[in-house]
């Protein structure tokens, strides 16, 4: 792969935002960094219930994480909730991802949300908790609509947005936002994703809500109307992720 | 071959048998009874209606005479679920003119459990089985006593196996078998191949015990090519000009069976022939995808007689003999002789006559392959008869079935596994590296000290860590992936059949679409069911896209159909559309010399195209393209896209490609090659199936996904952490593997490439050639892909903005 990461520039609630191909948002007035759904160790819980999948998730996650990190100037970066896939996971990590994310938490002001996995977030690595955070006019939390502000940013539901047309049709994580309401991808290697035209996450948005779907290195926005729902088996399959 | 009556005669009840129906022991029968006297494996090759099967058995019967002994003797093994049904009838009449008490049953997955039970507790003499269920049978606890007293194995329509991921498995099931029961022979009943002694090989690690059969040939078909009076396409497969034909053809013959290439053609022609039908005649559809109950009710009425036609795909290229077809109408090109052979050989089930059957091409192009295919039926030189690949993920289940079993012993087994061809050449390494990975998941990183499927005992065998093993094992066998389907229904009423869920995700309610015969109209989705209705108006209908059935054009073919074209000496036999069709080409642009490649280059509104005719199947010119357009991209001719026939490759581009020899060397086959794999969606597909065989993640079971007990895992994902963190754990390997040697073609690729350097015939032409609107005509019908993400959603959004502007002549269809 070739060519550099293009970000992609947008307001929201009056302030600027950039997206990045990676899953990030980043807020450049704030020099605050966001990303959701990060899953550590989800491979490893797999694992105990009898998938021997391989065991690199953790790897992944934290390399492009750090990757992210050093793509953006930001002084606080935010993991909106679900930091780890299950409560047994931080006992999972090898001494060097713990390293790697103390490295992390020391160089920025670190700030772990609490998620429906782990509602205690683990801290045994630095870093601070909070269960929301108000930043200008934009409330960052893990549950959408829990916040009950306007120009909320969640986690939470994975979206993902399915493109018509080719035959196989392209199935991509993507953030899903209207003028109050935005929804962050889901960050981990081994996250799976919810269509964003499920009802879960389409009636939390306007009809006229649009996508910005994650390439390799580059973000494309198209509106609702232009994707298509998944097959239903898939939407049950991925309900009970 | 020699042996008579007098030196090795039959029981009295078996000659009473023959007797009883008027038939001779034939020579191939009596050779296969003396092999199997002088303990040898035999392979029988004999075309259809040889009494090949019968053949096969009747040693079996023989040593059965005075019943059996309450222990399995026999087993015999189809790739058909239907035909073990139909052998286990017809066995019936053997069976009961000879008075023995021999219990024979069949036993594949629609076998009732408690039949299966009491199969495995009282075996019957003689059981017919499929390679999965087989499998499931040397994974039992009791399977080295239920096999040790077996005789005889029979493997019918071996050809039909030997050559795909099927025939791996089974290879492996069948070098256990060996080595369980040591007593047993084994029989493979074959068509004719072009190459017996590989499945020789396939069938005996002991060349010296083991011998072909031939039968007698059949009389050689009577093969024709019918050209329409109507104006013959130029591009196209489906060849509906050729309808008024095919029902004239239907109404001058008693049963005809009329073989199509894939299930959407056979909707196609057969919603045509339906309206042309105006005698009304009774002609039904055979396709895989329709509803086990449909087809088989479409058989029993062929075999009753009831039926003037059948339009069917390769779903009725194998099983029983129908006496009563008498002509096989094969419309479109037949990509391959063994398979025409094949196909014509079910015309007519018997010897002494020769089989009828008439080709119909869809284009011009394949005219020239339909002729091909003639002359090399009448030459007998066949393709076909290639072994499998010996796949790490096709042995990584065996290993897991041999545990499923009772602990084993790693050398041993790995003994016992090189006995089976495809994998007389695994290396120890390799071997140990699957059995690792079934223990542990085989990863570098040993980061899940706690998760093992196997343990090592004390004495140094391998056993199950947890028995629950077992029943994923036995839900997940076999190597077939099917893709996800949904069942089609009426509102209240039957299932017609299974769709992709792919294709029924891109309709909209009130969408209708050709299936089963009939025009239906969408209405939703319930549950696992896509509800239908019969459509009240005819609109402009889909047709289901299905995945895979194309086979590409084989190199013999190919072959002759290049020589065709270069020996201008030979035209004059060519019907006269193609001699004008040959001639406009050469005014136009020109041609290439056998051992040349043609290229075209041409402008069309404002695009550049390049048009390669490398006859070398849709599969390597597939690939080709992928590395075409990588390469035409560095080189600042901004590619827009490529589509790829049997015949040839076109790609266009904003800008002329140039340096044709640099953009055809040989070198395109190095790194490009290995990058663009690694990327592709064709490679994370395999990857997928290579998973699922591994038992790594599991199939989806129907009906599992409402209990919620559901767990599934993305295997994309997976690849992409697997290729970054451990690039050569054997599953990335086992998929590399398998993408090579089939969807890509590499290795024709390779064959192609290294033959035509510096020896391409380019011609640039002020507009597209004869030749080229065959290809040209397929862009937008051809689904793309290989692409990069960022690239596929580049051209989803340029298509979405060629919608909204209303320029969809370059859009995607």
């Amino acid at each position: 792969m070739t060519g550099l990461f293009e970000p992609l520039t947008l307001k929201f609630g009056g302030t600027t935002i950039v997206l990045d191909a990676d899953g990030g948002l980043f807020l450049p007035e704030h020099r605050l960094l966001a990303v959701a759904d990060i899953h550590l160790e989800k491979g490893n819980a797999f694992a105990r219930r009898g998938m021997p999948i391989p065991p690199y998730d953790t790897n992944a996650t934290l390399d492009r994480l750090v990757r992210l990190c050093a793509r953006h100037d930001a002084q606080t970066v935010v993991s909106m909730g679900d930091a780890f896939h299950d409560r047994a996971g931080p006992a999972g990590l090898e001494p060097g991802q713990v390293e790697c994310l103390r490295a992390l938490t020391q160089r920025y002001d670190w700030l772990w949300l609490a998620g429906n996995h782990d509602p205690q977030p683990w801290l045994g690595a630095g870093g601070l908790t909070e269960t929301t955070i108000e930043i200008g006019p934009l409330t960052l939390v893990h549950e959408p609509g829990s916040s009950g502000k306007a120009f909320e940013i969640a986690g939470h539901l994975h979206p993902k947005a399915r493109l018509r047309g080719r035959a196989l049709g392209v199935s991509r994580p993507c953030f899903a936002l209207d003028q109050q309401r935005l929804i962050m991808p889901a960050f981990g290697a081994y996250t799976g994703g919810l269509n964003v035209l499920d009802p879960a996450i389409a009636t939390l948005l306007a009809a006229s809500f649009s996508a910005v779907i994650l390439g390799d290195k580059r973000l494309f926005r198209l509106p609702a109307a232009k994707l298509t729902p998944d097959p239903p088996r898939w939407q049950m399959v991925l309900e009970n992720e | 071959m020699g042996h008579t009556q007098q030196e090795m005669p039959l029981p009295p009840s078996l000659q009473t048998f023959f007797a009883g129906r008027g038939w001779q022991v034939r020579a191939h029968q009596w050779a296969m009874l003396a092999a199997a006297e002088a303990g040898a494996d035999a392979l029988l090759i004999a075309p259809t209606g040889g009494g090949k099967t019968l053949a096969g058995f009747l040693p079996s019967l023989r040593d059965l005479a005075e019943g059996g002994s309450g222990k399995l003797h026999t087993l015999y093994i189809s790739p058909l679920k239907a035909l073990t049904t139909d052998i286990a009838r017809n066995l019936e009449a053997p069976i009961n003119a000879m008075g023995a008490a021999i219990r024979h049953e069949s036993r594949t997955g629609d076998t009732p459990a408690n039949r299966r039970k009491r199969q495995r507790e009282k075996p019957p003499d003689i059981l017919l089985t499929t390679p999965e269920s087989l499998a499931l049978l040397i994974s039992y606890e009791n399977a080295a006593d239920y096999f040790a007293d077996l005789r005889s194995v029979i493997i019918d329509e071996l050809h039909a196996l030997a050559d795909n991921k099927r025939g791996a498995l089974l290879s492996l099931s069948l070098a256990r078998l060996r080595a369980l029961a040591p007593n047993a022979r084994f029989s493979g009943l074959s068509a004719t191949v072009a190459e017996p002694n590989t499945l020789l090989r396939y069938l005996s690690p002991d060349l010296a015990n083991a011998q072909i059969v031939m039968a007698q040939g059949a009389k050689s078909p009577e093969l024709s090519m019918i050209l329409p009076d109507a104006y013959m396409p130029w591009s196209g497969h489906i060849a509906l000009y050729a309808i008024p034909e095919i029902m004239k053809l239907i109404e001058g013959a008693g049963t005809t069976l009329v073989f199509v290439n894939t299930r959407a053609q056979a909707e196609l022609v057969f919603g045509a022939l339906w309206k042309a039908n105006d005698q009304s005649l009774p002609i039904a559809l055979h396709h895989g995808s329709l509803a086990v109950e449909q087809r088989r009710r479409v058989e029993a009425a062929m075999a009753q007689g009831v039926l003037r036609a059948v339009v069917c795909t390769s779903s009725l290229d194998l099983g029983i003999d129908w006496g009563a077809v008498d002509l096989v109408v094969q419309v479109g090109a037949p990509k391959g002789s063994s398979r025409l052979l094949q196909r014509v050989g079910r015309a007519n089930h018997r010897l002494d006559e020769p089989s009828r059957a008439v080709l119909i091409p869809a284009n011009r192009f394949e005219v020239l392959e339909c002729l091909a295919a003639q002359d090399a039926v009448r030459d007998v030189t066949l393709d076909g008869g290639e072994l499998c690949l010996g796949g790490l993920d096709v042995l990584a289940q065996h290993i897991m079935g041999v545990a499923c079993s009772g602990p084993f012993d790693a050398d041993a087994l790995y003994q016992t596994v090189l006995a089976a061809a495809p994998f007389a050449d695994l290396k120890r390494a390799d071997f140990d590296a699957v059995l690792n990975f079934v223990a542990t998941g085989g990863y570098a990183l040993q980061s899940y000290p706690r998760y093992r499927r196997l343990r090592q005992m004390a004495d140094g065998r391998y056993e199950l860590a947890d028995g629950r093993v077992r029943r994923a094992y036995r839900m997940n066998v076999g190597t077939i992936v099917e893709q996800p389907t949904l069942k089609v229904k009426y509102k209240r009423g039957r299932a017609l059949g299974e769709i992709e869920e792919y294709f029924i995700s891109m309709l909209s309610p009130g969408d209708t679409f050709l299936f089963a015969g009939r025009l239906l109209a969408f209405e939703g989705i319930q549950g696992n069911d896509a509800i239908v209705a019969n459509a009240r108006k005819a609109g402009q209908p889909k047709v289901p896209a299905y995945a895979g059935g194309r086979l590409p054009l084989s190199t013999h073919l190919a072959d002759r159909v290049r020589t065709m074209l270069a020996d201008q000496t030979q035209w004059q036999n060519l019907p006269v559309q193609v001699q004008e069709w040959l001639r406009q080409q050469g005014e136009r642009s020109g041609f290439a010399d056998p051992d040349e490649l043609l290229v075209e280059t041409f402008e069309r509104k404002g695009r550049y195209f390049l048009v390669a005719y490398c006859f070398a199947g849709r599969n390597a010119h597939q690939t080709l393209g992928m590395l075409l357009t990588r390469r035409m991209q560095r080189a600042g001719t901004h590619p827009l896209g490529f589509v790829a026939s049997d015949y040839c490759i076109a790609t266009w581009s904003l800008h002329p490609p140039t340096d044709l020899d640099a953009l055809f060397d040989v070198d395109i086959l190095g790194d490009d090659l290995e990058a663009w794999m690694d990327e592709s969606s064709m490679i994370k597909r395999t990857f997928r199936n290579c998973a699922v065989v591994a038992g790594l993640i599991e199939r989806r079971q129907p009906g599992e996904e409402k209990t919620g007990r559901q767990v599934t895992f993305n295997a994309d994902m997976i690849y992409e952490v697997l290729r970054k963190y451990e690039p050569d754990h054997i599953l990335l390997r086992a998929a590399r593997a398998e993408a090579a040697a089939g969807l890509t073609d590499i290795r024709r690729l390779a064959d192609l490439l290294v033959a035509i350097q510096g020896k391409i015939r380019h011609h640039d032409l002020p507009r597209i050639s004869p030749f080229a609107v065959s290809i040209i005509a397929d862009i937008g019908r051809e689904f793309v892909e290989g692409d990069s993400i960022d690239a596929v959603l580049d051209q989803i959004t340029a298509d979405l903005v060629a919608e909204a502007l209303g320029d969809d002549d370059f859009a995607a269809a």
